[in-house]
């Protein structure tokens, strides 16, 4: 089976500093690629660059076998395709959560109205969020936004899902919640790309988790061999910090 | 959100009702002071006005009722002026400022020469004082005899009120648009929204909220200055009250035309105040969400 998506020598620059250098994976369909590593070591840049929200320096990208960093691609046509979790959510604050929603489906991909609203409030039940279709953002908890803000990025049914550190403004208590929701979608077969700072989550969801250092992909493999068994000095301190840090 | 079949049985508690009870007689003691010390400070500036040995005077040049009431319809035909002013020019500015704010923001190489120039245009109009621009505009322009060109004094004034309040409502706008977070294009453009989706249904909507108060408190500021006009000699209010006094040598339709004045934009002050303070209210809970 070809890769849903494929990432080739990857370099992305800000002013003097690589962020970066030279990065290389292949994501196979309803497989879960998770990246962790240092704050600053490049994981949001690096989904963002996936997004088409940044322009790479050099390398090259396809998602379902279409090269999307050729310059006469739409990078709105691709983000049609992806779908992207941020870590501080991002939601709408001036609509209602049923409008968040539907925004997209509606005015991107012309669903007619009845059909985007059924199929939102089939999604907010079943992750539980039904009452909360015409709640403003500000007045749901942060675990509930996001949950919101998963299935906003699932409402389009996008082939591929970017989880940007989707847990780190959370109580511990939220994070579990959304958590659950992403193993879920998980056992769904959705396909995803993972930053993030929980260890023990990357072990539960990852089938490809990569230890990013210095804008390289310094390590690689399960999620049992890169946490359980690090080759890396490098890798190793990073796990003996977050370790110590009481998140593995 | 209430709860209908909360059917158990409580009941406030002692302490909750001498709470209550308490507020209360605070609030009736904070309302008795508040009543008193505006009497008394009232009714002290009134006793001292009235007792000066100006007061008959003054009361016969600038409030003279009967003869107030005798020229107020003059005056609130030329206020008519005023109003219809205030539309047209208020509504033109809204869609010009909405205009150059979106083209002073963009980003497209396409519209380079045209950021440019807004921004030459809005530093030059900010900074001219407005009634120049009026007499710059309903002067100078009919002195150039253009065939073609409208020398009337009321559409040409008008042009110059919508000139400078464009100016001012372009930045005003300009500044909502910037105080949108980037987290919010990035946001609604990885949705697969395109740049103008992303700015109508996602960063104007927003903008435009934030900016409710201050563009209210211009629009007030538009309504007294349409008075300026009366300069070209247009009859709007001040003109109409210019011309009355200008007759009877007394003060008395200045004031009726202040007090037209007053009728409305007071009002619209106390309406705007509470739209910003809704509005900081809104923005506190969701700072603190
Ligand atoms: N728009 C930008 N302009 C300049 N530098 C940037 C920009 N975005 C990111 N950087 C830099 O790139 C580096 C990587 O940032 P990035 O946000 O990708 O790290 P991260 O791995 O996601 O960190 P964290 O775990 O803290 O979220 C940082 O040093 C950051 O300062
Ligand atoms: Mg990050």
């Amino acid at each position: 089976m070809s890769a849903l998506l494929s990432v080739k020598n990857v370099r992305k620059t800000f002013g003097d500093e690589i962020v970066l250098a030279d990065i290389s994976f292949e994501v196979k369909d309803h497989s879960a690629t998770v990246f962790i590593g240092a704050s600053g070591s490049g994981k949001s840049t690096l989904l963002r660059c996936i997004n088409l929200l940044e322009q790479i320096d050099d390398g090259v990208m396809s998602l379902d076998g279409q090269e999307i960093t050729a310059v006469d691609v739409d990078p709105d046509q691709v983000r049609r395709r992806l779908g992207m979790v941020f870590q501080s959510f991002n939601l709408f604050p001036h609509m209602s959560v049923i409008k968040n929603i539907t925004l997209a489906p509606i005015q991107v991909h012309g669903i007619p109205k009845e059909v985007a609203y059924e199929k939102a409030l089939a999604l907010l039940d079943r992750f539980g969020l039904r009452e909360k279709a015409d709640q403003y953002p500000d007045r749901l908890s942060g675990g509930q936004q996001q949950r919101v803000a998963i299935i906003r990025s699932l409402a389009c049914g996008p082939r591929l899902l970017l989880l940007d550190e989707i847990t780190s403004a959370l109580d511990p208590v939220l994070v579990n919640e959304v958590l659950v929701t992403v193993r879920d979608l998980k056992n769904d077969g959705m396909t995803m790309v993972i930053a993030t700072h929980e260890m023990g989550f990357a072990k539960q969801v990852a089938d490809q988790l990569c230890y990013l250092h210095q804008g390289r992909i310094l390590e690689r493999g399960t999620a049992a061999e890169v946490i359980d068994d690090p080759k890396e000095p490098e890798t190793k301190e990073f796990l003996a910090r977050v370790h110590s840090a009481g998140r593995l | 959100m209430s709860a209908p079949d909360m059917a158990d049985a409580w009941r406030p508690s002692e302490e909750e009702l001498a709470r209550r009870q308490q507020r209360r007689a605070r609030n009736r003691k904070n309302a008795a002071i508040a009543s008193i010390s505006s009497i008394l400070v009232l009714g002290t500036l009134i006793v001292i006005l009235v007792t000066s040995p100006g007061w008959i005077s003054l009361r016969d040049t600038f409030f003279k009722w009967a003869y107030g009431v005798e020229i107020l319809p003059k005056v609130l035909l030329g206020f008519g002026t005023n109003v219809t002013l205030t539309l047209i020019a208020g509504t033109s500015v809204a869609i010009l400022g909405l205009g150059l704010a979106l083209i002073r923001t963009s980003r497209s190489p396409a519209l380079t020469p045209f950021r440019f120039l807004a921004t030459v245009y809005v530093d030059v109009f900010r900074g001219i004082p407005m009634l120049l621009v009026i007499l710059l505009v309903g002067f100078g322009i009919p002195a150039l005899q253009i065939p073609g060109v409208t020398n009337s004094v009321l559409i040409l004034g008008t042009i110059a009120v919508i000139i400078t309040y464009t100016a001012y409502v372009t930045e005003v706008i300009r500044s909502g648009i910037l105080t949108v977070h980037p987290s919010q294009r990035a946001a609604a453009r990885s949705l697969g929204l395109s740049h103008f989706q992303t700015l109508r249904h996602v960063v104007l909507p927003q903008a435009l909220k934030r900016v409710t108060p201050p563009l209210l408190n211009d629009l007030v500021a538009l309504i007294k200055d349409t008075g300026l006009i009366s300069i070209l000699g247009v009859t709007d209010a001040v003109r109409a009250a210019q011309i009355q006094t200008a007759k009877s040598f007394n003060y008395t339709p200045y004031v009726v035309a202040a007090l037209i004045f007053l009728a409305v934009t007071i009002p619209l002050t106390r309406y705007t105040d509470r739209a910003l303070r809704r509005s900081m209210e809104a923005q506190n809970a969701q700072g603190s969400a």
